[in-house]
């Protein structure tokens, strides 16, 4: 490879020396207070101030109830969050992103079928600034015609990209095989509805829907947390509304069951999805099923990766993780794999669900995944990005700062007998359900022989 | 704020170090970059770097396979490494009761990594999952990173695919792993980085301890990627079986990052100017005035500024719809360029670019991942990770003349155009 002789690797890989003790962990130092102000507005509004004053910054995380049963309500959310910052009365499109340029600034939207989210952040000096657009955005988003025009345009084409990208088709299909036609599963809209929606309809759910009452708002930078509750407050004076936001209907209990072989054909590659009820981060016993999850797939060091990862080399992906929705969760297996392994990928991870349960987590493989959990829990937080995404989920939930904090404790105290219980309880084989997607023809003799799979009919 | 404190200082096998403290919270980075990347990999074997990088996970003289995982990750770690066009970075986030046993985790298979058989079977399997995920699986996979350099750049360190072809990753051999490692690993060519909770006596004896006696070998001679200018406008094709809209990268040399800081300083300017938000100047004409374009971007280096040495280059991409012509959106690209070359922006445009910079710098930094690994790469790039630090008044310093020099620069008749298109028959 060079001209230069070399070593060989034999040699490379040994000293004279030999091989050396891993060095013991030392003193942990603990984590320093945060103060914050938690404060319900009269509007209904959360407001969850924290300082973290790293760097002269300031982030925001506003999240709105957003549910919608109407047909079209997944279009018109979509092009709404795709306008919300196009214009109001007192600022065009270019004037907004001005001002939130000279303040190092950026605000953005996002929808989805729980929530509508606005979040950016700003040098620390231009909060308010960074209030000020986002109350005008809130109380007088102007939605032109022309510009609501413009983006429906855009949304119908990047909906067009967003449909080929194997990971949104196995989400989609993932959702209608799990819950059917219940909202929660309406994530990506269908482009001919984006292209009925008008702009008095994006106007309208503004008004009905894009209220402070369930709403949250969290701050986390720079700030004087006391002060800047009372600034927010003034801020959004304007931001009134009697009724609460929408929340998504609860969803219903998954059960366990065929996996469904979704089509994709040409596909080099496959993506497994399995899901099963899981338990929400309220629950008591949430801490010793995290640790079962991380055992399971949650981290590099799980028994899945290191089986199908860095075993048998038949993924580059795999990995296992909850998803939180309103007061209930379930727990997701993934991989992405080449067609020719992509069966037995799936006997292998159905191998590893069983034996998490029958043959469970080692004293050793606890201990990792209760440092791994209290570890990076310290790491996500030490950055204001971090910390502010972290509380904008608990908020939506009604939990705050004290759950964050209590958090390293609970996962200390977690017992081995109960991440045993919790592997053998949630992560039986028989609980899950899923997809495989993928180029059925090449697939579907080899799933079809492992059993417990069953292929698609083509859909209209 | 106070300028963070920094330490420098070399081992005796040559190792360089920086040490950034900062007690704020109870956490530490630990990186090494090795001062090797995928433009120094050998005709033959595409994507050799990156392979060697998942190599170095694999265990080494004291750490079974797996052991580097488990021990990071049961000290409540994170860790990953990533290779770049002049670079290989590996680095570890923990809790700072860590940090020594970190430093012995990279120290030894600095040292003495264990290269295997099997082990280079099975990342072979991993590398080309890697690729089928991100690249051959989806649409617009490698644009414009992989698609683009081939187009603009004439030599194979340039030009060819840093993730490699499948042809050449599976012909790779143990001895090429034993080559590469013994010409690019030496602790002259590394650079360790600590930033965090750390206390720099301590970190210093604990650097030597592990560090110390790795065995010095030569620095392998740098060698020179320069090649001409392109003389006049360079077109390619690619068909994305995935695709659903056509796609459009514009490729750009430009100044040398290192030597020539304040022009390259100059490009990123103008690269916000261009599309950075919606009162940029192509975001205004092109998605919303006229519109052509569903999206479009503006940026230095292929994977973002301050990642290769000269020649580095500056790309515009965009998608579009079917009915608008390449060549619509290249002409109003030109006009605009022309523009500010010939009308040096005013000063509120650029107030907005340097702001958003210097908040995006102080949001980088705050992450101390990203921090560790910038100060690790701008000590290699630069030999001056006080840098990182001092950027922002760099970019603000830059002047209305300078971002209509480099605007000026952006010629039509010295580029690469990279045209995508979907292929309409085939599946999606």
């Amino acid at each position: 490879m060079t001209a230069v002789s070399h070593r060989s690797a034999e040699e490379i890989g040994a000293t004279p020396h030999g091989p050396r003790a891993v060095p013991a962990l030392g003193e942990q130092r603990a984590v320093a207070d945060i103060t914050h102000a938690d404060t319900v507005l009269g509007n209904g509004l959360r407001v969850l101030a924290v300082r973290k004053a790293n760097v002269p910054l300031v982030e925001l995380r506003l999240l709105i109830p957003f549910a919608g049963e109407a047909p079209m309500h997944p279009a018109t959310a979509e092009v709404l969050a795709e306008s919300m910052l196009t214009g109001t009365a007192r600022r065009d499109r270019v004037a907004i992103d001005t001002e939130l340029a000279l303040i190092g600034g950026e605000l953005g939207t996002s929808v989805d079928p729980e929530h509508l989210a606005v979040s950016g952040g700003a040098l620390a000096s231009g909060l308010p600034t960074l209030l000020d657009v986002l109350a005008d955005t809130l109380t007088g988003a102007s939605y032109t015609d022309s510009e609501v025009r413009r983006e429906i345009d855009r949304v119908v084409e990047r909906l067009a990209v967003a449909r080929t990208q194997p990971r949104v088709i196995a989400r989609e299909a993932l959702q209608r095989h799990r819950y059917g036609d219940h909202p929660y599963t309406r994530e990506v809209p269908r482009a001919e509805d984006v292209a009925a929606v008008t702009p008095e309809d994006v106007r309208a759910l503004h008004t009905a829907s894009v209220l402070p009452r369930g709403s949250t708002l969290v701050l986390v930078g720079d700030i004087d947390p006391d002060t800047v509750t009372g600034d927010v407050e003034r801020a959004l004076a304007g931001w009134e509304a009697g009724r609460a936001a929408a929340e998504l209907p609860p969803l219903p209990e998954l059960a366990g069951g065929d996996v469904l072989l979704v089509p994709r054909s040409g596909a080099v590659q496959s993506q497994i999805r399995l899901s099963a009820q899981a338990l929400p981060r309220t629950d008591p016993r949430y801490p010793a099923l995290q640790l079962a999850n991380l055992a399971f797939g949650g981290y590099f060091s799980s028994r899945l990766v290191e089986n199908i990862r860095e075993d048998k080399g038949y993924t580059y992906s795999a990995h296992s993780g909850f998803e939180f929705t309103g007061a209930s969760a379930t727990v997701q297996v993934e991989a992405d794999t080449a067609n020719e392994v992509t069966a037995a990928a799936l006997l292998e991870t159905r191998y590893e669900l069983g034996r998490l349960g029958l043959v469970p987590p080692t004293a050793d493989e606890i201990e990792s995944v209760r440092q791994y959990a209290i570890g990076s829990l310290l790491i996500g937080l030490s950055s204001q990005g971090g910390l502010a995404g972290q509380l904008s989920a608990l908020t939506a939930v009604g939990l705050g700062p004290e759950w964050l904090a209590g958090h390293p404790q609970r996962v200390a105290d977690v017992s081995s007998d109960e991440v045993v219980q919790a592997a053998l309880d949630f992560f039986a084989p028989s609980r899950f359900t899923g997809v495989v997607v993928g180029d059925a023809d090449t697939l579907a003799p080899q799933l079809t022989a492992l059993g417990g799979v069953r292929v698609e009919s083509p859909r209209p | 704020m106070a300028v963070p404190e920094l330490h420098r200082f070399t081992l005796d096998n040559g190792l360089r170090v920086v040490l950034a403290p900062d007690r704020t919270a109870p956490v530490v980075g630990v990186s090494v970059h090795y001062d090797v990347g995928f433009r120094s990999e050998p005709e033959g074997r595409t994507g050799f770097a990156h392979l060697f990088e998942h190599l170095m996970f694999q265990g080494s003289e004291s750490l079974e396979k797996l052991a580097h995982f488990r021990y990071v990750q049961s000290s409540g770690g994170v860790f990953n490494g990533s290779t770049h066009p002049d670079y290989t970075d590996y680095f570890e986030v923990l809790p700072s009761a860590a940090l020594e046993r970190a430093l012995f985790l990279e120290a030894d298979r600095m040292r003495a990594p264990k290269l295997t058989a099997e082990n280079l079977a099975n990342q072979i399997d991993v590398v080309k999952e890697e690729i089928r995920l991100n690249v051959l699986n989806r649409p617009y996979g490698g644009f414009p990173w992989i698609l683009l350099p081939p187009v603009l750049y004439s030599t194979f360190p340039n030009a060819h695919n840093g993730y490699g072809d499948f042809t050449d990753l599976e012909q790779a051999s143990l001895d090429d792993c034993a080559a590469f490692f013994d010409t690019y690993y030496a602790p002259a060519n590394a650079v360790l980085t600590v930033a965090g909770d750390l206390e720099v006596d301590r970190a210093r004896e604990l650097i030597d301890k592990h560090f110390g006696d790795v065995p010095a070998r030569p620095k392998p001679a740098r060698p020179s990627f320069a090649e001409p200018r392109p003389g006049r406008e360079l077109r390619g094709s690619h068909t994305d079986p995935h695709a659903p809209l056509p796609a459009l990268a514009v490729g750009y040399r430009m100044p040398d990052p290192v030597n020539e800081l304040d022009g390259y300083l100059a490009n990123l300017v103008l690269a916000g100017l261009l599309s950075d938000g919606d009162g940029s100047r192509l975001q205004q004409r092109l998605v919303h005035r006229e519109p052509l374009v569903t999206d479009i971007n503006a940026g230095a280096g292929l994977f973002g500024p301050f990642e290769a040495r000269d020649p580095d280059t500056f790309s515009v991409t965009a998608v579009h719809p079917p009915d608008v012509s390449p060549e619509r959106v290249l002409g109003a690209l030109d006009e605009e360029l022309d523009a500010l070359a010939v009308t040096p922006p005013g000063e509120q445009e650029l107030a907005k670019v340097t702001a958003r910079w210097s908040a995006n710098l102080h949001s980088e930094h705050d992450r101390l991942m990203s921090r560790t690994l910038a100060l690790g790469s701008f000590e290699l790039l630069y030999d001056d990770p006080g840098l990182v630090y001092g950027l922002a008044d760099r970019i603000a310093a830059v002047t209305a003349e300078g971002v209509a020099e480099a605007a000026k620069a952006l010629r039509p008749d010295a580029r690469a155009v990279l045209v995508v298109e979907p292929d309409q028959g085939g599946t999606q």
